[in-house]
């Protein structure tokens, strides 16, 4: 008759001695699935707190993305709680959609297929594959006049998804700052582009030539013209990416019908 | 007692992992630009080596031959891994500051030399002193290396200022190459070479010697 108590059966395998072939299996499969426990254990706990961390981490550049550009930090001040206006836009359309923003929750958006529109291949310069179709601007007006847009952009990097805040001017065109909120880039090379250093050379780049057509580009080397920013060296391929989200982001697929939208307002 | 205390103190000064044994420099040198992450990564190193010594101690009698580096890798891995996440949650900013070292403390050879060398033949209690002298063997170097090099790369400890800099108004100017990984090597070996002053145990046997001919001219 056959020992089926699990623990007589397991002080057995422990008999065994170490060179046994299933002892061997035995005690490999054991030590996988007490580290695998122990990890996932570790993840699962301590998320919310890492997530809550990361939130407050985006928050505070934000903040200090403000912060770089002359005016517009005394300008929300001065205009008090509500300076900073967020819309939510649908891009299907161009038009805000009729959604309020501090109910608007971007993560199921974004993991709902519903609210995401594939992109065709030839068009996904981002290589982002699919974007949703509402997504939060931020706004900042002074009187009627618009003085500022803050676009989200993001695009798949060199190993890892980049997410950025890219900043207008009130003529839309004109970059007033770029401050990447999200990247894991390899470290020391590709990771630089969050460095308050190389984001500071993009405030006064123009984005697109006066026939409309978007020319921002990240170069190797030195910048010549207002359309280029100087490349990071060792990161070609994540200052391709930055580019190709600026490419991507202000296009048809992009924020580019909005645009047209606050344009035909007449700013 | 003195036997089981001597695992604990031999490594810090004796027997140190770094100055003698030349283990973990690579995180030596890229931790240390300033104390603060200095002692995040020395905390860090020491718990994952304590644990992972006390572990792999307690099962070394059942850890088969042919498998048993690849064991005590996956629970190094494991501990690396939960201590990250642990960093993560409670020390956010220090985790970006410290990047991947924390991750690379798995590449470290000092926590494997430690498993495979003490924890696989001796009893948990010794294991983990062993591992706890270890690790504050690294420490100290670490603490050493990360002082000097932001004392005189930006004139603070933990972030007070000691040395007014001149870019605060102050007098002192901040040696740039204190801050750059090089600069580590420089102290390192000045450390090396003070204590084995002190102590000539600790000098090597050349592996060659010079030979000087005196009737030998040269060409």
């Amino acid at each position: 008759m056959a020992e089926i108590n699990p623990l007589v059966l397991w002080r057995r395998i422990l008999a065994l001695p170490n060179e046994s072939r299933i002892k061997t299996l035995v005690i490999a499969f054991a030590v996988s699935a007490v580290c695998a426990l122990v990890v996932s254990a570790a993840s699962v706990l301590l998320s919310p707190l890492q997530e809550a961390n990361r939130a407050a981490a985006q928050e505070a550049r934000m903040q200090a993305m403000l912060e770089t550009m002359p005016g517009i930090a005394d300008l929300i001040a001065g205009l008090g709680g509500d300076g900073l206006e967020t819309v939510i836009v649908d891009l299907r359309t161009g038009e805000p959609a009729d959604i309020d923003p501090a109910t608007f929750d971007e993560a199921a958006v974004r993991a709902d297929p519903e609210t995401n529109t594939a992109i065709p291949g030839p068009q996904d310069i981002a290589g982002l594959g699919q974007r949703p179709d509402l997504l939060p601007v931020h706004l900042v007006r002074e009187g009627e006049t618009l003085r500022l847009v803050i676009l989200p952009v993001s695009v798949v990097g060199y190993q890892s998804t980049i997410r950025a805040h890219l900043a207008l001017q009130g003529d839309l065109n004109t970059v007033a700052a770029f401050s990447v909120i999200e990247q894991g880039e390899t470290p020391g090379l590709g990771a630089r582009i969050e460095e308050p250093a190389w984001e500071a050379l993009w405030p006064g780049k123009q984005i697109a030539d006066d026939d409309g057509e978007i020319r921002l580009t990240v170069v190797r080397g030195r910048a010549t013209d207002a359309y280029e920013i100087d490349g990071i060296t060792g990161a070609t391929r994540t200052g391709n990416a930055v580019a190709a989200a600026v490419q991507f982001w202000m296009g048809p697929y992009g924020f580019g019908p909005y645009l047209e939208t606050l344009r035909g307002e007449g700013i | 007692m003195r036997q089981a205390l001597r695992h604990l103190y031999g490594p810090i000064i004796d027997n140190n992992p770094v100055t003698l044994q030349i283990l973990g420099i690579c995180s030596a040198l890229a931790v240390t630009t300033s104390l603060s992450t200095a002692l995040v990564m020395c905390a860090a190193l020491t718990a994952v080596l304590v644990s992972g010594n006390i572990m792999i101690s307690a099962i070394r009698a059942h850890i088969p031959t042919t498998i048993r580096l690849i064991v005590q890798i996956t629970i190094i891995a494991s501990l690396v891994i939960v201590t990250d996440q642990i960093i993560q949650a409670f020390a956010f900013e220090m985790s970006e500051r410290l990047s991947i070292f924390v991750g690379l403390i798995v590449t470290n050879c000092l926590v494997l030399g430690r498993a495979e060398a003490f924890a696989m033949h001796n009893p948990v209690v010794p294991s983990a002193l062993d591992g706890l002298g270890n690790g504050l063997g690294y420490s100290l170097i670490l603490v050493i290396v990360g002082s000097i090099r932001e004392l005189f790369g930006a004139g603070t400890l933990l972030g007070f200022t000691i040395l007014p800099t001149i870019y605060g108004g102050g007098w002192f100017v901040p040696l740039n190459l204190m801050m750059l990984a090089p600069s580590a090597f420089f102290i390192l070996g000045l450390l090396i070479w003070t204590i084995r002053s002190i102590r000539p145990v600790q000098v090597e046997p050349a592996d060659f010697e010079i030979s000087i001919q005196p009737d030998r001219r040269a060409p």
